[in-house]
This record gives C-alpha cells, structure tokens and sequence, in this order.
C-alpha cells in the first residue's frame, strides 16, 4: 500500500498520528531496538531512521552529539540497511530513512533506492536536498516506490509550497520554525497561518516537527496537522533516563 | 555557473528548504550588483581608501637570485588592510548587505583572516557580528580572536566533529538557518551553495587584473606561471581568474600535505587520489571522506588550508586541465617561510607559504627570460605562535613562560 493511503486510513481512527525519530547506532543498535519495540507497543505510527553523518547541517546539539558518537562508535551505511530491514520485518508500521545526500550519492544513488526497497524502507527525508538538485533522486523515488517527503519551511512561499507539493509523496514535513532540530517552538498565531498555508498548498498529509515535546505541543495541532514528530525530546530522554524512559513517555502523549 | 549554480559537474545549491527564499534574493541581488558598473566602481574606491588597493608586486630579487631561474614576483596581499586578501571578498558581500538591508553578519574562520575581516567591515558598517571558529583554531590563531573581539564581533569558538573550519561552516549554517531574516551570511571562501563560489570569486578576481597589469608594467609581458595556495580556493580564484584565458600561462594551485600524500595527514583534495566526488556544506565537489561518505580528518599546520573540500570551480578547472595541482608538506612550508624571511623581509602567512614552497620546487627549471607570480595571500605575523613554536625559538618561550609567571602571579 502507498505510504501516503496508508496514513489516511489511520487518520480515521485517529486525530492525530506520531511520528518519532531516531539515530541509527546511537547509543547502539541494541538500544534503538528497545526504543523502537517501545515506540511501536505505544501506538506511535511512523519512525524516521537517521543514518548518521558527520556533516549534519540542519540538527541542532542533541542529534548532532547523537551522529557523532554513533560514528565513533564505528556505525556504517550497511549496518543501518540490515538494521532497518530487520525492523521491517518485525514492526508492521511504516519505516522511513532521514539522511543527508552525501550518504545516498556516495553509495550511488540507484544502488541506494533498491537496496533500501529491498529493506522494505518507505519513505527519505534529505534535508539538504532540495528538488533542483533532486531530479535523478526524484525518478528513482518513483520508479522503486519509495516517497520522497519534502520539506516546508517558515519562508517558503505559497508559490513554493505548490511546487513542493508537486514533487511530494506520502506526506510533507513542515518544519515549525527557523532554525534547527531540537529548540522549542512558539506556536502562535503566526504559526497557526502558517499551517493555514500549508494546508492549502497540498493534498498530502501535513507532519510538523522541530519542537514538538509534550502533549500540550500535540494537542495544539490537532485539526490543523495530520502527525506529529518527536524528534530530539526522545533522543535526549534515551540518553538522561535510558531506554524504558521512552514507552511511559510516549504513552503520556495522547 | 549555469542556472543550478554548476560548473561543469561541480557546484549546485544543496540546501535547506528554510534557506531557498534568502537565496533567492541573494541570487537576484548579485545579478543586479553585476549589471550595474556603478557597484564594481563603488568597490574599487572603498578598496582604494578604507583598504591599499591595488596591492603592490613585488620582484623578489634576492629570490630569484638565490634560485637561478625565471624572475619572482610577489602579488602583496598582505598588505591588504587587516592582512590577507580576505578583505576583498568581504568588503564587496558587506556592499551587497547594505543594499539588501540586513543588520547581522555571521562568518566562519578557520586561520581567522576572513573572521577579522568580517568584523572589521561590521564595525564600519555598523553591523552586529558573530564569527564561528572551530575550538582547535581558537588555540592556533589566538591573536586574530583578540582583534576580532577587540572590534566587537562575538566569537564563538565551534567544539563539535573535528573543531576546524568544516565544523565552523556547519555551525554558521545552523544560525543562519534560525535568523536567516535579518542575518547575512558572509562565506569566507569560493565553496558553498551557488551563488557564493562565484560572488565570492568575482570580488577575488581584482588580485588576478591588479597583477596582469602590473607584471607587463614591470616584465613587458605575461607571467610563465602563477602559484596560489588552495583551502578553499579564494585567493587562487581571484589570482587565476584574469590568467585563464592566457594559453601561455601555467596556473599552479598547491594543497596542503601536511605530513605527507602518503601519510593520510593531510589536506590534498585534487593532487591526490585520496579524495572522491561529494555532496557537504552545501555545494558537490572533491571531498577527503571514506566510503560511506563521512567527512575525514585533514591536517594543515596552516590552520586556513585545513579543510576537507575544494572549490566546485577549481574541481571544474582541474577537470578540463586548466589548472595543475601540487602539494607541499609542513616541513617545506616551514623551510620556504624561512627562506623568504631571510633573503626579502617579508612574513607570508603559513597558507600562503605553501604558494612560495610550490613554486620553489619548480623556479630553478625555468628560463630566466620568465617570470612567475606567487600569491601572497597574506601577512605571517597572525602565526607568531605556531611558527615561534615549529621553529623551537628558545627566546620566544622565555618570553612566554615569564608572561604566563607574571599574569599568574597577579
């Protein structure tokens, strides 16, 4: 089933869907294993993969350090596929990959898109690409039915919105705010017109990420988004209070 | 560039969705600034009053002498105000600031030349100012910190991934990405998401046309070969640029070899087989990383040079063969800044002493009816403590032990 049909259909049970996210290998595999039984027992309906790399432009300090110590710890791209192939076959909820271009164009990125279809991989998210330099990445999405989820930030305009939206599949991730993954975002009314635009901009469901760390946070996005994304406030737990932290704190979430 | 920002197959603008409307508008106001001669003319005085533009050629006598080969000749960047070529790029994006109407700059460093140039044009400017410098570089450029904060810039020293310049470059990204309304974005070097490497080579370009003119002024005619050291590339970009065209002129770039081509300490992008295409920071070139794409470590002794990328036009260049790539290691760097001290009074910056070690190993073989240009790309004094150090002077550690005695005993 598509990605996109896919969150419709539980969008008709739920107001809201979760998505979360994690860093391969950090603190180790074994660990986002735990996270991610957890993550999935706790009715979360999406999980975003980071493969680490050593130049992450658009996280802030706790993804960052998260990237970092999984690349010293030894984490490579092959480890990431079997791991994420593993978790495929045990979850029966959508798994996506986030990585920056540079991992997928230094493995090739053809060679990339099938083995990640082979994997069972749904969806990239590549902050660092946007469509004009994505026309090979796009084809390939296509043609091995993997969705490229594109960005909406802040500053795009409604033109640029549309255009997005065009090149879109499964959902858009709209980012909150300026800036990187990890500080709190305001949400006021500003924000509110903001999601207004996106709404208008695409047919595809709108997840909304950078920020997001409470219930409170979730419910001021019911009726105007379609999921929510936990990115750094998980990560941070796992690393203050371990593993078990995260399904009591995913449960507190809806 | 073509309209995705490629030269040939390097280039591009690999960058975050929140960034794609201030590119715009910095794309059209860069197209405005180069139709309007007005601009270009408005440059050229502020470089000719706030800074000593046109910089000086010097003919190394002693040099060239010493040598027995073509006739050197030294393009004086350093005596360009606050000492490194740096300024021309900097002075030329703090125009285009003011005509887009922002009130912050931000910059990373990495030797700290293009951080002290930047604050220098927000003082004078009246812009508020934030530089990121790696931590490793905050220890080996000292002096530079002082001045930058002197001048009321913030400094920031950048702890993560390897604490250089690619780790100040990500972490000026990450605050451009949350101000990016009312900040401008100064990038130091000919890399970067389009349109920086040819903005930031266009305002280089006026060392290349300065020197042409002036080496027929002198020689009565071109050089045989212009040498440039190559970080990121600004400097060779604005030297080669005039000389491109010139079929009789040999354009050399040569990289950093820290410890060696062999010894996996170094910073060789394209005069070695160590590094492979990539996409980082925001642009597609030669990057030094492994298989799987994660950046590697590079060394430098000059901390200005100690970077994983290259230019995406110098990879284009050194693609179609129009400019040859060498490398010199820290020890001939040292022994080349030794030599020039020595025989003509003048202090290259470490960067700048791999263009004269480069050129030192080739001089001698040429006809003595040639000439060659050395870019110096600026001034050496910055470096007083790495080289004090790499030159073991036991005067100066006195100096240093009794100083540090005297402030911990107050």
């Amino acid at each position: 089933m598509q990605l996109e049909q896919q969150l419709q259909e539980k969008l008709e049970t739920r107001d809201i869907l979760l998505m979360t996210h994690i860093v391969l290998g950090y603190p180790s595999f074994e660990v986002n294993r735990e996270v991610i039984r957890q993550m999935v027992n706790e009715g979360v309906d999406c999980i975003e993969m980071q493969i680490p790399f050593s130049e992450p432009m658009a996280d802030g300090p706790v993804i960052l350090k998260a990237n970092q110590d999984s690349l010293a710890a030894g984490t490579t791209v092959e480890e990431c596929f079997s791991f994420g192939a593993e978790m495929v076959q045990k979850h029966t909820i959508p798994f996506l990959f986030m990585t920056y271009y540079n991992i997928i164009f230094k493995y090739g990125e053809e060679a990339f898109f099938k083995r990640a279809a082979e994997c069972g991989i749904r969806g990239f998210i590549v902050p660092d690409l946007p469509p004009e330099m994505g026309k090979t990445f796009l084809e390939l999405a296509d043609r091995y039915d993997i969705a490229p989820i594109l960005i909406f930030a802040p500053t795009s305009t409604d033109d640029r919105m549309k255009q997005l939206s065009g090149y879109g599949r499964g959902f858009i991730y709209c980012v909150a705010r300026r800036g990187v993954t990890g500080k709190k975002s305001d949400f006021d009314h500003d924000f509110d017109s903001y999601l207004a635009r996106c709404r208008t901009a695409t047919e595809l469901p709108l997840a909304v990420g950078f920020g997001i760390q409470s219930k409170e946070d979730i419910d001021a996005l019911k009726g105007k988004a379609d999921m929510a994304v936990i990115g750094s406030r998980t990560i941070k737990l796992v690393a203050t209070e371990g593993a078990d932290a995260v399904g009591p704190f995913i449960a507190g979430l809806r | 560039m073509d309209t995705n920002g490629f030269f040939g197959n390097w280039g591009g603008a690999y960058i975050p969705e929140v960034l794609h409307q201030t590119f715009q508008e910095l794309k059209e106001e860069y197209a405005r600034c180069r139709k309007d001669p007005e601009f270009w003319q408005e440059y050229l005085t502020l470089m000719s009053t706030y800074s000593c533009r046109p910089t000086p050629l010097t003919h190394a006598e002693n040099l060239s002498r010493h040598f027995g080969g073509a006739d050197i000749y030294i393009k004086r960047e350093d005596l360009n105000h606050t000492g490194a070529h740096k300024a021309n790029n900097v002075m030329g994006q703090g125009l285009l600031v003011k005509r887009m109407g922002k009130k912050r700059v931000i910059a990373e460093t990495g030797a700290g030349q293009h951080g002290m140039a930047t604050a220098t044009m927000a003082a004078k400017f009246g812009l508020d100012c934030t530089i990121y410098m790696g931590e490793e570089d905050v220890l080996r450029q000292r002096p530079n910190v002082f001045w930058m904060e002197k001048m009321g810039a913030t400094v920031v020293p950048v702890t993560d991934g390897s604490q250089t310049l690619k780790d100040a470059i990500n972490e000026a990204f990450r605050d451009w990405v949350t101000n990016v309304d009312d900040t401008h974005y100064v990038f130091g070097t000919a890399c970067g998401p389009a349109p920086f490497p040819e903005m930031v080579s266009w305002f280089q370009s006026i060392i290349g046309i300065e020197a042409a003119e002036q080496i027929v002024k002198y020689h009565g005619k071109m050089p045989r070969r212009v040498y440039a050291c190559v970080g990121g590339g600004s400097n060779a970009m604005g030297v080669f640029k005039r000389f491109l065209d010139e079929d009789d002129v040999e354009l050399v770039g040569v990289e950093a070899g820290g410890h060696g081509a062999d010894s996996g300490a170094h910073a060789i992008r394209l005069s070695s087989p160590d590094a492979t295409p990539g996409v980082a920071q925001g642009y597609k070139t030669m990057f030094l990383q492994d298989n799987d794409g994660q950046m590697k470590q590079t060394h430098s002794v000059a901390a200005g040079l100690d970077y994983v990328g290259v230019s995406p036009i110098l990879s284009d260049l050194w693609e179609q063969k129009k400019v040859r790539f060498e490398s010199a290691t820290d020890d001939e760097v040292m022994a080349a800044l030794d030599l020039t001290m020595k025989l003509e009074g003048i202090i290259p910056a470490l960067e700048s002493s791999h263009a004269f070690a480069g050129a030192f190993k080739e001089v001698g073989k040429l006809s003595k009816e040639d000439a060659i240009i050395i870019n110096q790309s600026g001034r050496g004094d910055k470096d007083i403590f790495t080289i004090a150090h790499a030159f073991e002077d036991p005067s100066w550690k006195k100096f240093i032990i009794d100083r540090g005695k005297e402030y911990s005993s107050n």
